[in-house]
């Protein structure tokens, strides 16, 4: 894990290239983390690879609603030779939430990035096949987003309706239904 | 943002039915490309895992995975739950492993909360994880010898991971998804009669795998099914993210138990195997050596096995032990506490990452400063080493694929979540 020091020099050495990719660096629990503008984030990885991050152990998508920008995306990158993580983030506003595939450069995040749309909406572009990967294809909705309803999906019985009792309780249902 | 009919439109640009495609041949002929639908209700698919095989003949000219049909939404569920009742529900997820998912879960929380875990606990922790490897690998080994169509050896696999199961049943009560690991250490000490019983499971395991390999190392059917059969160079490996024995058997050694250890793994003196040929046979041998090797961790954890508490002291974030109940209001308190609202833990984020049996199993967890995880995310193996499918049998006989399929071991629990 590179220790507080060493996640400055690798933030420095970022922002002595370009001045506006890095954003902000945190250093906790001994990991390092290292917060990117979206539009820079193909750039900054392939810069990290060249300093010997090879590895890109996982993509993974973050609500951190109600705050603004909201959907966040992390990327950890792995250095085997030195067993060194990093972890790089950053942060897109629901309302245009595109992000920069890393795909073309990192095979391994093809399925990873479609999972993140899947589930949060964030529109990776450039991805080769960006398409819902664990819900259904006629999906509607981001399920892993914070304000997402749990529960939403009724169940439905036919007995139920044939009784003409309110089947769809906790949908969008009167919260008077039911009672006399 | 792409609409539902936009979704119908690029779900129907993949032809679903048999497609018959004219393609010139060297010889001259005329060659005929078909596309095959595989699973998702297919024994050799080992779970409920879609292919969509493109065929010229009998060779696989290109395939898609197509996965989520088992997709139960546990992650979200997590969300829902204060920290502690979060841990029965993860571990559902890669169902032959239910101990790593607990840990990698667990670890990562212990991180946010920068709490020390008794050395017992990481002990009977170690135990518990190499047992559940074991167990893992035999049902593998089991199951992938039933695709290439050896009956027995599933019968001989799923008899030492029944005494495996009644060693979990004995010491956790549980014979799958055990919510044995706790935050702060693992729920209650082994209890009496359990290290005998483990110590002759340990004494037999060695042997028996030496039986598994007098079945499938000198059998011309496994020879020929799987020497030199579907080989991925390591750095195609590594750029799609595969981890664990798949990568092992390329001749790269990275095992997090040995590059990064955790949870005491330091402590213990075990050899990481690793191929030659990085083709279907030295997936195999890998994990057959990595049976051994887990008996050796052990063994080593048995003999060392340290005095002192299974579970942090912290009386905040673990349950006060049954007694003090009854003579303490301060332990009273705790406990009610703990039970209706569960711990907090403050704000952070935190990758934890541990060898699973099939690669590197990474929890994150996003904490907000109350007592529910604001985000659990899975990075599971078999998801990622899933990628690897079409690029390992692209060009390779249809029954080399099922061959293949079966050495990458995907759990579609997992993959699915």
């Amino acid at each position: 894990m590179p220790d507080a020091t060493g996640l400055e020099l690798l933030a420095g050495e970022l922002r002595d290239a370009d001045g506006e990719a890095v954003l902000d660096t945190v250093h906790a629990h001994g990991k390092g983390q290292i917060v990117v503008a979206p539009s820079k984030i193909v750039w900054v990885l392939e810069q990290l690879k060249a300093k010997g991050f090879r590895s890109l152990m996982s993509v993974h998508g973050v609500d951190y609603y109600p705050e603004e920008p909201r959907l966040g995306v992390h990327y950890e990158l792995l250095d085997m030779r030195a067993v060194d993580r990093v972890t790089v983030k950053l942060r897109v506003p629901s309302d245009a939430p595109t992000v920069p595939s890393v795909t073309p450069h990192w095979p391994t995040a093809n399925h990873q990035e479609r999972e993140v749309y899947d589930m949060f909406g964030v529109i990776f572009e450039d991805h080769p096949d960006l398409r819902r990967i664990l819900m259904p294809e006629d999906y509607e909705g981001f399920p892993q987003r914070r304000d997402f309803p749990v529960g939403g999906e009724p169940v439905l019985f036919t007995a139920d309706e044939a009784e003409g009792t309110d089947y769809t309780i906790g949908v969008d249902a009167d919260p008077n239904a039911g009672v006399e | 943002m792409a609409t539902t009919n936009e979704y119908r439109q690029m779900e129907e640009s993949i032809t679903m039915d048999a497609r018959l495609e004219r393609i010139e041949s060297p010889d001259g002929g005329e060659h005929e490309l078909l596309t095959v639908n595989m699973g998702p209700h297919h024994p050799a698919t080992h779970g409920v895992l879609r292919l969509l095989v493109t065929l010229q003949g009998e060779v696989v000219i290109d395939l898609k995975p197509i996965i989520g049909y088992v997709h139960t939404g546990i992650e979200k569920t997590a969300e829902q739950k204060s920290y502690w009742k979060a841990i029965p529900v993860v571990e559902r997820m890669d169902y032959l492993a239910y101990f790593f998912n607990a840990y990698a879960y667990c670890g990562s929380v212990e991180s946010l909360l920068d709490l020390e875990v008794p050395k017992r606990a990481q002990y009977l922790r170690v135990i518990h994880m190499e047992l559940n490897r074991i167990m893992s690998h035999l049902v593998w080994l089991g199951t992938s010898a039933l695709d290439l169509g050896a009956m027995s050896m599933f019968w001989y696999c799923f008899r030492e991971r029944e005494r495996i199961l009644d060693l979990f049943e004995q010491s956790t009560g549980q014979r799958m998804h055990t919510r044995y690991f706790q935050v702060g250490g693992v729920i209650e000490d082994i209890p009496l009669g359990y290290e005998e019983k483990l110590r002759e499971f340990i004494a037999i395991m060695p042997t028996r795998v030496g039986q598994y390999r007098d079945m499938l190392y000198k059998n011309e059917i496994a020879l020929q099914r799987l020497k030199g059969i579907c080989v991925l160079s390591e750095e195609e490996l590594l750029a799609l993210g595969v981890t664990g024995p798949l990568l092992r058997a390329a001749g790269n050694p990275w095992d997090l138990r040995k590059a990064d250890p955790y949870c005491s793994y330091d402590d213990f003196e075990f050899k990481i195997p690793v191929g030659t040929e990085g083709d279907n046979w030295d997936r195999m041998a890998v994990r057959m050596a990595e049976m051994e090797q887990s008996v050796r961790i052990i063994e080593q954890a048995l003999d060392g096995l340290p005095e002192g508490p299974h579970i942090t002291e912290d009386r905040k974030i673990a349950l006060p032990p049954r007694h003090e109940l009854g003579t303490s209001m301060e332990a009273l308190i705790h406990h009610f506490k703990l039970v209706t609202e569960g711990f907090r833990v403050p704000p952070g984020e935190h990758y934890f990452p541990v060898e699973s049996p099939r690669g590197e199993l990474g929890c994150f967890v996003r904490a907000d400063g109350s007592s529910k995880p604001a985000r659990v995310h899975m990075r599971d193996p078999s998801f990622v080493n899933l990628q690897a499918t079409a690029p390992m049998t692209r060009g390779s006989y249809i029954a080399d694929l099922i061959a293949t399929l079966a050495m990458l071991d995907p759990v579609l629990g997992g993959i699915d979540r």
